[in-house]
């Protein structure tokens, strides 16, 4: 039987979980977001220079595999003679730590708003859905612009404004699934036990919409770390000398014509985290059946 | 003086409030910098933006709805699977980087386009680019799972009993039941794009109105920071009405709702 011939019958064809691919793929992105993890934990013991002590006749030395290696320095050193590896670690802790600490307080906003609209439906449902489309219509990056130009560039600042702002899909998720899993009968049969509604949230909903959250968990906190190094990058995220990955690529930005790894590096890095936090995400929504949109 | 000039001895909220009169009937005050209406200054850098807006949506849909549909027909095949990896890496492109990846390459190595600035038509290529890379990831997906959808329901298979070629049913009856959600999304994504090119806006000095909310950020010019959000999100807003509109045209069914 060709493919080509029978599309309708290779359509309704259920894709099987365990598919090779699928697997490579979720593997590598839990090596990866797993190597990140263990890399900012461990950032202060294993860097192999300070990442912030500046040694001005060792500026913008290339990396091991270019002509002109000084065998110290093994990703080179920035227009200042930092250590590139050293800062690209402690860039990784950054990057790490606005990802987590988004996905924590996003988290918790969204999915209660979005649990208990999706739970108690009418009126307050309405609220939760108004609050939804009033976020959705805020610009994040033109706030988060805003609120630095206000109070000034700091890292707590950046992670709490990007925290309060990313949770519109945590809520829309959790509401539709909060929805669907009202209806079935051991909530309803949690209800007839007389359970309080606290319980059948934390006991009974919460629990069984789990595998949809972590999906987007993984979104938001990849969405987090790209929206972190934009405005880094724009001078209005983490300030200096703090070695944030879009910080790097912004102070490199003068040099890239000439010296052009001083702004490859960076950005391979956070490529490569961001793509193995999808890869992981994606892999997730796969294994576990969960969905992401709306 | 100034403090009594700009209105800054009152209350907060009572500025406030004489903003939001103003700015209802389009009088947003005079910039600190720039010594000019904002009104003009927005209204001279908006089409700017929008250009950009519209070039990247353009390049993000000639990419993307193809890429969907060869994917679907080819599901679980490894065309699909390419897709979908090219669908993820799009994902994870931090977008300033990739415009500084083709400026060095675009504009330095091979010359062909200008590194940055605003004038003539080749400034929005590579912003339009990079622009549209945020975009195709999501139109991509969408586009796919639609035509998957589509072309697994029962009128395809009429379609196909009477014997109409491939590419009629494909493109007359799937597709065009496929675009719903995706035209939905591509005019919710148009307002993601104008909020994302303050970033390309600023990385490759093109002015429009992404520029001028970073520049006056740095400049604590803030009638003109107050005027782009209000802008940016009425816009945005606006979009959300027109995609459900367009949603109307395209499907007779919603039209009573």
């Amino acid at each position: 039987m060709s493919a080509v011939a029978e599309p309708a019958r290779l359509a309704h064809r259920r894709r099987l979980p365990g598919g090779i691919g699928r697997w490579v793929g979720t593997g590598l992105g839990g090596v990866i977001v797993g190597a990140a993890v263990l890399v900012a934990l461990l950032a202060p013991w294993i860097v192999p220079h300070d990442p912030f002590a500046q040694d001005l006749p060792k500026r913008l030395l290339p990396p091991f595999w270019m002509d002109g290696y000084d065998g110290i320095h093994v990703f080179g050193t920035d227009q200042l003679g930092r250590d590139y590896l050293s800062r690209l670690i402690y860039g990784a802790r950054i990057s790490m730590l606005i990802g987590v600490s988004t996905v924590v307080t996003s988290g918790l906003i969204g999915i209660t708003l979005g649990v208990v609209g999706g739970y108690a439906g009418g009126r307050v449902d309405d609220a939760v859905l108004f609050a939804i489309t009033t976020r959705l219509s805020i610009p994040v990056v033109l706030v988060a612009l805003a609120v630095v130009g206000l109070f000034g560039s700091s890292l707590s600042l950046l992670a709490l404004t990007l925290g309060l702002l990313l949770w519109d899909r945590f809520a829309v998720v959790a509401r539709s699934t909060t929805m669907q899993v009202r209806q079935l009968d051991y909530v309803a049969a949690a209800w007839c036990a007389g359970c309080s509604r606290v319980h059948i949230l934390l006991r009974e909903v919460l629990p069984n919409i789990a595998s949809h959250l972590a999906v987007v968990a993984t979104l938001e906190m990849a969405l987090a770390i790209l929206l972190e190094a934009a405005l880094s990058f724009l001078g209005l995220g983490v300030p200096p000398p703090l070695p944030s990955w879009g910080l790097m690529i912004a102070e490199a930005k003068g040099y890239m014509f000439f010296t052009p790894w001083v702004i490859m590096i960076p950005g391979v890095a956070l490529f490569v985290l961001v793509f193995g936090i999808n890869l992981l995400g994606d892999g997730l929504r796969d294994l576990l059946g969960a969905r992401a949109d709306p | 003086m100034i403090r009594r000039a700009y209105g800054l001895d009152q209350p907060v909220i009572v500025q406030f409030g004489n903003w939001v009169a103003k700015a209802a009937v389009g009088d947003f005050g005079e910039s600190y910098f720039f010594k000019q209406r904002v009104s003009e200054l927005i209204g001279a850098r908006l089409p700017i933006t929008l250009t950009l807006g519209l070039v990247g949506l353009a390049i993000a849909a000639v990419v993307s709805i193809p890429l969907g549909v060869l994917a679907a027909v080819r599901e679980s095949t490894a065309i699909d699977r390419a897709v979908q990896v090219v669908a993820l890496i799009g994902q994870a492109m931090p977008s300033f980087w990739l415009g500084l990846i083709l400026m060095i390459v675009f504009g330095i190595k091979l010359a062909w386009l200008p590194v940055s600035g605003t004038g003539t038509w080749q400034h929005y290529v590579m912003p339009g680019i990079v622009l549209a890379f945020s975009a195709i990831p999501a139109l991509t997906r969408l586009t796919r799972s639609g035509m998957i959808q589509a072309l697994a329901s029962d009128y395809i298979r009429t379609a196909r009993a009477k014997g109409l070629s491939s590419g009629s049913i494909l493109i007359k009856h799937a597709l065009r039941n496929a675009a719903i959600p995706v035209v939905a999304i591509a005019t919710v994504q148009l307002g993601f794009m104008l909020g994302g090119s303050i970033v390309i806006e600023t990385v490759f000095a093109l002015h429009g109105v992404g520029f001028l909310a970073w520049e006056s950020i740095g400049k604590n010019d803030f009638p003109v920071v107050q005027a782009v959000v209000l802008v940016l999100a009425l816009i945005y807003v606006g979009l959300t009405l027109l995609a459900d509109m367009i949603n109307a045209v395209l499907d007779p069914r919603l039209r009573s709702a």
